[in-house]
């Protein structure tokens, strides 16, 4: 191992008083990210200090989840918060600097949060085939 | 109060090799507001995952970026290797760490190329990208590519440096340092340069943190954090102090990055002198299941993987966050309050690579 990681399991609504605190002791926001596990998303908030990694984590209905902004500790947050927002459809609340849906140029509304093929999308027709 | 005027700053602009767009609010000469916008060539490349094979997305993660590629690929394998509990040999290491400060050199060359260019030392931009050739020359020699190395694979290293090339190298980087003396000098005493970029743009350690810069941005404001602290590849056998400095401003990181250069000449040949005899490789067997943040420190600072597998071949999520990114909101704090003409050489002192950022 590297280095080690620690993952916290937070709730959402403690997410920015947990977030102050390491703030507080000087860490800094090394990224904010989104996974699809089936119907949910993994949400991962992760600090660093002194390359002590420190994540929380917590989980999101796929669909319409909404979470705090922690703009309010870390200004920088702003960049993943659209991020997530654009890509995840995350609904992000309180975001100090909010593109509304127009951070990242998509062909298709959230993108990340759709299957592989976009049921939208003809299946290519097989040569010879009318 | 003078009247405010909205410029749009790119994303098409001759100091721009690539597209990112800044609403500036200006009053006279003064910039009073930078609003970024990115976004105009996201290419997805984190959802390929579920089509590729875990051991073929290095293919796809090299690519990420056309400067730091191979530390890209470095990167992803070294998240695999984590979560697949790989040993890799310890050639693999030195080898691996030998490609990543060439990466470095030639990476660092091009900023302060494209930096004289933005200032207008025409002859300083030349020299810089004809010594940077030399240094894409060392690589081809050793990997067989220029922009794309693809010496990096899981379990270990691609080809091996024989010890003549090796020899080779270490003669060729002699002839680059003295190149680089040559033109680090003008970068750190010219007047003109220092004109330019003394009291430019400056960034309070404080800042930097809360607004989670990274890398020369970060170092150049007091902080003196490099993931190679984290002794990955094989930096936990080499003499490495991060290379830090305290005025904050664009004179600062160009500091950071012109001192850089010769740490990198200084590691390669440490790692030239301790590279161990032996395989190069181990054989990868099974499937990833598991997760690992993975974090390295490219030119332009730390990059995150975070790589989650679950058993199969394809891997549930790959996400990159790359330095450019983290490095975005710093940039809007030192646009605020500059002059207008400062513009251009401040959006390209935190190095900005657009085609990781667009990942």
């Amino acid at each position: 191992m590297i280095d080690e990681q620690t993952i916290i399991d937070v709730m959402p609504e403690t997410l920015v008083a947990e977030t102050r605190k390491l703030c507080e002791q000087g860490y800094r926001l090394v990224q904010i990210c989104a996974t699809r596990l089936g119907e949910e998303l993994q949400m991962d908030y992760s600090f660093d200090l002194n390359r002590k990694f420190v994540n929380f984590r917590f989980l999101l209905p796929k669909l319409g989840g909404r979470v705090p902004s922690i703009t309010g500790v870390f200004f920088c947050a702003f960049t993943y918060e659209n991020e997530i927002s654009d890509l995840f459809g995350v609904q992000v609340e309180g975001n100090a600097l909010d593109f509304k849906g127009n951070f990242y140029t998509t062909a298709m509304k959230h993108p990340f949060i759709q299957d592989a093929v976009p049921a939208s999308v003809p299946a290519p027709a097989k040569p010879g085939v009318q | 109060m003078g009247q405010r005027t909205i410029i749009p700053f790119g994303p098409q602009h001759p100091v721009l090799p690539e597209p990112i767009h800044i609403d500036l609010v200006v009053e006279d000469e003064k910039v009073i507001e930078a609003v970024p916008s990115i976004g105009f060539i996201h290419r997805g490349l984190e959802r390929l995952v579920e089509k590729k094979d875990f051991v073929e997305f290095v293919y796809v993660a090299e690519r990420i970026c056309g400067i730091c590629s191979f530390i890209h690929g470095q990167t992803y394998c070294q998240g695999i290797e984590e979560i697949m509990k790989l040993e890799i040999p310890s050639r693999a290491k030195y080898l691996r760490t030998i490609w990543g400060e060439l990466s470095r050199i030639h990476s660092h060359l091009l900023w302060l190329g494209l930096m004289a260019d933005a200032f207008g030392f025409e002859s300083l931009f030349m020299h810089s990208w004809r010594v940077r050739e030399q240094v894409l020359d060392l690589i081809e020699a050793t990997t067989g590519g220029r922009v794309i190395f693809g010496s990096c694979k899981v379990g270990g290293a691609r080809r091996d440096i024989t010890p003549e090339q090796m020899t080779w190298l270490l003669k060729q980087l002699e002839v680059v340092e003295k190149e680089m003396h040559l033109i680090v000098d003008v970068f750190m005493n010219d007047s003109s340069v220092k004109h330019r970029l003394c009291g430019v743009g400056v960034i309070s350690k404080a800042d930097a943190i809360s607004l989670g810069a990274v890398g020369p941005t970060l170092r150049a404001s007091g902080v003196a954090d490099d993931m190679r602290l984290l002794k990955y590849a094989a930096f936990g056998e080499l003499d490495f102090e991060p290379i830090s400095r305290t005025e904050g401003d664009s004179y600062g990181r160009c500091a950071v990055r012109c001192a850089e250069l010769f740490q990198s000449v200084d590691l390669i040949r440490q790692a030239a002198a301790k590279i161990p005899a032996g395989e190069i490789a181990v054989k990868v067997t099974g499937t990833p299941s598991g997760e690992f943040f993975s974090r390295v420190e490219q030119p332009r600072g730390e990059v995150v993987y975070y790589i989650k597998g679950n058993g199969t071949k394809n891997l549930t999520r790959f996400r990159a966050r790359t330095p450019t990114f983290a490095n975005v909101p710093p940039l809007v704090k030192m646009l605020g309050g500059c002059e207008l003409a400062d513009v251009p050489v401040l959006v390209l002192t935190i190095d900005p690579c657009i085609s990781c950022t667009e990942r």
